[in-house]
């Protein structure tokens, strides 16, 4: 067993464009996957992540670069010779055979034995439970159970890499978080290594052991979910996932652990933790998470915060939304700037006073741990 | 007592309207109507027709005389017609295979082609019909002929040394046949093979299929439909086919449709005609359903 699943090494992929020229689909891309790993790629819609995992499929070949799996340069091997099978977006469920024939489809090839292949699909469609469902027609299923066939028809082969390309964009938000939660526990259940393509932030935050977000042909950053969502390395990361309020300003001075920002358009300066190498002056960006921030009334010393203490500022309620867990709140943060700011709803009560209301002058403070100082992109 | 009547709705005075407005079913029935109408003046009543003319027997000089009898279905009997209606069962049958081994090639290259490329393929698939069938078929007969395109070709490359005797004989037939109803053909199948999601022939590959093996249990089962309603129309039209043996045939070749044709127009015998037309339309009937149902026609060609 080689050290990685699947590694991408410098792959490009460049496709002729029908109005001339070339899109580069996917520009240099690097990536190693271990063995077992819950791996996804991140990324908008046309940011090369399905591009990427169809040349790991077979079903594309890269401009240049290569892809080994398990260690094994594939070249131009075609998807019949590869030892991965894909889950499609659309399922692609053969609509004119039974369900125990589309599972059994892939060991018919491989020339598995009659009685194997029956214990086998039999297995396989127990793991996804539809037990059962074997003689009926792809047509008579849910768009879940599809799903499931799509699955059990891919993992009945044991391959070493199992691709899955957005599996669960067509169902609907309680049926995917459900199959969000069984497809990681199933992956467990295997062990076989899984590559996962969504656009759904939240869905790779909840299932991968691994991310890799990507833009423009681009992997910008590989890493744990944590890494990525508290330690973006850009301004598109930390965007895309989660949601975030940028400030812009400048370097004022740079401590060995913090980096103090003078922010454009006010007399304020926040202090916060640098991602990247910066050199005093330098334009940058701020990037202060909603539910990072927190609001207080007019006594900011009973909690032990001076006004003069770093990133402690007054600030006006712009408006409130109550949406149960949290409350939403916009805040005039001062020189024209807007904050979002979340606050979990920690107690119950129906007071109106203890909620914000528009216009409430008061504090907001944010610990400089939260204060992430990223480089402004050119 | 004023107040009392007036509180109940006025009967509606025509129920006729009241019932358009008020029923699905008598809308739908209205709206096909005219349809309808038009079918009963010109399929059903000279069908009807048809067969009341087929109990009846030939007058001596042409005319009809109205006796009931079954004596043109039990001459139909005779070896000599049924070997006509055998043949042209063949020549039909051979004609749809024809079609589908020219067809399906075509119709495939054309639906892997990107979509617009696609019409302008199946633009040139539809112009020749802006041309007269006799046109056509005079075309192919220029074609074939002993000193014809074909044959001067193929002696000119020296690739025979005498000339091909193919016009008027049934190879011939045939060939005229299977180019006239090559479009009815490829136009289902097209349909049937464009509505395949490439995703399907991906998952094939993916699950270790070879192209070929690809081919065999994925396309072709998925273009089925196509095949079968293509088949359905080449071979119906095919099994009552005369022009193309009368003309590319000569006068060797004679089919069901020649046989009915020259009852009616040369022979004035209407009856036996008539009762020849039963039997073409009873066999394409009978062989249509079995093949049809065979191949699971139905739900799938509806999809």
């Amino acid at each position: 067993m080689s050290q990685f699943a699947v590694e991408l090494r410098d792959v490009v992929k460049r496709f002729p464009n029908p109005g001339g020229g070339e899109i580069i689909a996917v520009n240099h891309a690097t990536l190693q996957i271990n063995h077992g790993e819950f791996f996804s790629l991140l990324g908008p819609s046309g940011c090369g992540k399905t591009t990427s995992l169809r040349m790991v499929a077979g079903f594309e070949w890269p401009t240049s670069g290569e892809i080994f799996i398990d260690g094994k340069p594939m070249g131009r091997t075609p998807p019949f010779l590869r030892p991965v099978n894909t889950v499609f977006q659309s399922y692609a469920l053969f609509q004119h055979m039974t369900i125990f024939q589309n599972v059994a489809f892939g060991l018919e090839m491989e020339g598995v034995s009659r009685e194997e292949t029956r214990r086998r699909v039999e297995a396989a469609l127990e793991m996804v439970q539809l037990t059962g469902m074997g003689s009926r027609k792809p047509r008579q299923l849910s768009g879940g159970q599809q799903q499931r066939v799509a699955l059990a028809r891919a993992l009945v082969k044991r391959p070493a890499v199992l691709l899955l390309d957005e599996p669960l964009g067509a169902l609907d938000l309680k049926l995917r978080k459900e199959m969000q939660l069984e497809l990681k526990a199933l992956q467990e259940q295997v062990g076989i290594t899984f590559i996962y393509v969504t656009h759904d932030q939240e869905e790779a935050l909840t299932m991968s052991d691994r991310i890799a977000v990507m833009n423009k042909g681009n992997v910008l950053q590989i890493g744990a979910p944590v890494e990525i969502y508290e330690r973006p390395n850009c301004r598109f990361v930390a965007d895309f996932i989660g949601e975030t309020n940028f400030l812009f300003g400048k370097v004022k001075a740079i401590d060995p652990d913090f980096v103090t920002v003078s922010l454009h358009g006010s007399e304020r300066e926040l202090v916060g933790i640098p991602l990247g190498k910066f050199y005093s002056g330098q334009e940058v960006v701020v990037s202060v998470r909603p539910e990072k921030m927190r609001i207080f009334d007019d006594t900011p010393l009973k909690i032990g915060v001076t006004p003069n203490q770093p990133n402690c500022f007054p600030i006006r309620i712009i408006n409130t939304m109550y949406i149960g867990s949290d409350t939403r709140i916009v805040i005039d943060f001062g020189g024209g700037t807007q904050l979002k700011v979340w606050e979990q709803n920690h107690l119950s009560t129906l007071d109106a006073l203890a909620y914000y209301a528009p216009g409430q002058e008061l504090w907001v403070t944010m610990r400089p741990e939260n204060v992430l100082i990223l480089p402004q992109e050119e | 007592m004023a107040a009392e009547t007036s509180s109940v709705s006025p009967a509606p005075r025509f129920s006729l309207i009241r019932q358009l407005r008020e029923s699905p079913h008598a809308q739908g029935l209205a709206l096909i109507s005219p349809t309808l109408i038009y079918l009963l003046f010109t399929l059903v009543l000279p069908l009807l027709l048809v067969v009341v003319l087929s109990f009846m027997t030939r007058g001596p000089y042409g005319n009809i005389i109205y006796r009931v009898n079954l004596g043109n279905y039990t001459r139909l009997m005779d070896t000599l017609y049924l070997r006509i209606l055998g043949y042209s069962l063949l020549t039909a049958a051979l004609t749809t295979i024809g079609t589908i081994l020219i067809g399906y090639p075509l119709a495939y290259y054309i639906a892997r082609t990107p979509p617009r490329q696609r019409s302008v393929y199946l633009f040139l698939i539809l112009v020749p019909f802006w041309t007269n069938f006799i046109i056509r078929i005079y075309a192919w007969i220029m074609i074939l002929r002993t000193e014809g395109l074909l044959n001067s070709f193929l002696l000119k490359i020296g690739f025979i040394q005498a000339p091909l005797d193919i016009l008027y004989t049934p190879t011939a037939v045939l060939i005229g046949m299977v180019y006239e109803f090559l479009p009815f053909m490829v136009l289902p199948l097209y349909t049937s093979l464009e509505k395949i999601e490439p995703a399907q022939l991906e998952a094939a590959a993916d699950l270790g299929a070879r192209p070929f093996m690809a081919f065999l249990r994925v396309t072709l089962p998925l273009s089925l439909p196509g095949m079968i309603a293509g088949s359905i129309l080449v071979f119906i039209p095919a099994m009552g086919m005369f022009v193309v043996p009368d003309l590319m045939g000569g006068a060797k070749t004679i089919l069901v449709g020649n046989l009915i044709r020259n009852q009616f127009l040369t022979a004035r015998d209407w009856p036996f005609g008539a009762a020849a037309s039963m039997l073409l339309l009873i066999l394409t009937l009978i062989f249509t359903l079995f093949y049809t149902r065979r191949a699971g026609f139905g739900e799938e060609l509806l999809v």
